[in-house]
């Protein structure tokens, strides 16, 4: 028998706001998100770092948060597809998302954005190979690649460029 | 069945000698961390034994690059991400770069680190047969100081390493003299991206005047260990580069590689690509205006 471990206090930011997490210090920030703070844009697809429908942003770096310790999270600022939009104001990527028929079941679709995200935060007019590069770790099921890959692009263009 | 968090201890010193003093204390007890990407794995599906892990993650002291006229060090703890945004080992090390960028997905190369893929030793990382063509060697540190061994040396058999259980991997130091190599890569996996591979190559030559001086192949998959290709190089080193040596190193490298039958692929094929990416290799080289 092993003995149960202490939990821990956990400070950080999430979706700009500061929250204090008690929890096992290896407990995935994926069901710290999803069971403690009811944050459940992030799904559990595989859960072993290859389908990317966990994806989050950590200090603006995109991770499969079914692969983080809570520990390794401390401190950190982590966005998720609920942090966004701006209230009712759809972020750009999500309304190429919705306009291009980017989303089917919703399953990949969190992740996809993030990962849209962090691809448009380091390069702005991404390529036709970059956007299917940086998406390819995002796994989707019904809907197929190319409306996920026109929706990217479509938010890359400087019309539908606002952050 | 999934692991119980509570069974877990996890900590973070968030110093280099504090790791190394805990690891010193009770040697063989505490599992290093740094990105997770494989460690979670295991432990999610409830494979990694209940225990003490220390995390190694964003340490400074790890994820640091020093480069000097003689030689580039990479911390251990160093992500796929920083290795491939990294000017210096884009020009001299490009085995290096594109394997680093072929790892697993773009979350995943934010995570992964070079020295993770080390120690985790498994055959088929991408990672490893450019470290043994660029002749790398490893730093070892531990509270009893720190040594200094051929990358060559460090995997003994099937995910077994020399390294001490008291001992972190604490850089990669990778020696500047592959300028004017002729460098060629290749990953042969189910899909182009997040694939593991059935065989990858990395190889480097000098051809000078017809004649290849300086070969140096490494395969990943197709062994217990990323595999340097002594038996292949032989065949191919002072030869001169054209079809009939092409045809020889395929020959010699049938032979030497040692593959198994497993999920991703079989001995027979294994065996027949091994010999096609080191004839590709040579022929690669024989038509490229840029060689020496």
């Amino acid at each position: 028998m092993t003995v149960p471990r202490q939990t821990c206090e956990i400070f950080l930011s999430i979706n700009g706001q500061q929250r204090t997490i008690c929890a096992h210090p290896m407990e995935r920030l994926l069901d710290v998100l999803r069971h403690q703070l009811a944050l459940t844009g992030a799904k559990e697809g595989c859960g072993e770092g290859e389908c990317g429908s966990c994806s989050v942003l950590i200090d603006g770096v995109l991770v499969n948060s079914c692969l983080v310790p809570i520990l390794q999270a401390s401190g950190t600022e982590i966005t998720t597809i609920e942090g966004l939009a701006q209230g009712t104001r759809l972020h750009a990527l999500q309304k190429a998302f919705l306009d291009c028929g980017g989303a089917q079941c919703g399953i990949c679709t969190p992740g996809m954005v993030l990962a849209s995200y962090h691809l448009l935060s380091r390069k702005p007019n991404p390529t036709d190979d970059e956007i299917r590069e940086f998406l390819a770790g995002n796994l989707c099921r019904c809907t197929g690649y190319a409306q996920i890959i026109e929706a990217v692009a479509q938010a890359a263009q400087p019309a539908g460029a606002e952050k | 069945m999934r692991s119980d968090p509570a069974e877990f201890e996890l900590v973070a010193p968030g110093s280099l000698p504090a790791v190394l003093s805990l690891l010193a204390e009770q040697p063989g007890t505490w599992l290093p961390i740094a990105g997770g990407t494989d460690v979670m794995v295991l432990y999610a599906a409830g494979k990694l034994p209940a225990g003490k892990l220390v995390s190694l993650w964003n340490l400074p002291e790890l994820r640091r690059f020093d480069v000097s006229a003689r030689e580039v060090r990479i911390g251990a703890a160093a992500t796929y991400t920083d290795i491939r945004n990294h000017a210096v080992i884009g020009k001299d090390f490009p085995l290096l770069s594109t394997a680093a960028a072929w790892t697993g997905s773009i979350a995943n190369q934010n995570r992964g680190t070079l020295g993770g893929n080390i120690v985790n030793a498994s055959p088929a990382a991408d990672s490893l047969p450019a470290l043994l063509v660029y002749d790398a060697d490893l730093i070892l540190t531990s509270v009893r100081g720190e040594r200094r061994v051929s990358y060559n040396s460090f995997h003994v058999s099937y995910k077994k390493t020399i390294l001490a259980p008291d001992e972190l991997v604490l850089s990669v130091c990778l020696p500047r003299r592959f300028d004017g190599y002729f460098a060629h890569t290749r990953k042969v996996g189910a899909r182009n991206a997040q694939a593991i591979s059935k065989v990858c190559i990395a190889a480097l030559a000098r051809p000078n005047n017809g004649i290849v001086e300086d070969v140096r192949i490494a395969l990943g998959s197709v062994a217990p260990v990323p595999l340097r290709m002594s038996q292949t190089e032989a065949v191919i080193k002072e030869s001169a580069l054209d079809g009939a040596t092409a045809k020889r190193a395929r020959l010699a490298a049938i032979e030497e590689v040692r593959p198994i039958d497993d999920i991703r692929s079989t001995v027979a094929y294994r065996k027949a690509v091994s010999g096609n990416l080191v004839e590709e290799f040579l022929t690669r080289m024989a038509a490229s205006p840029t060689k020496a």
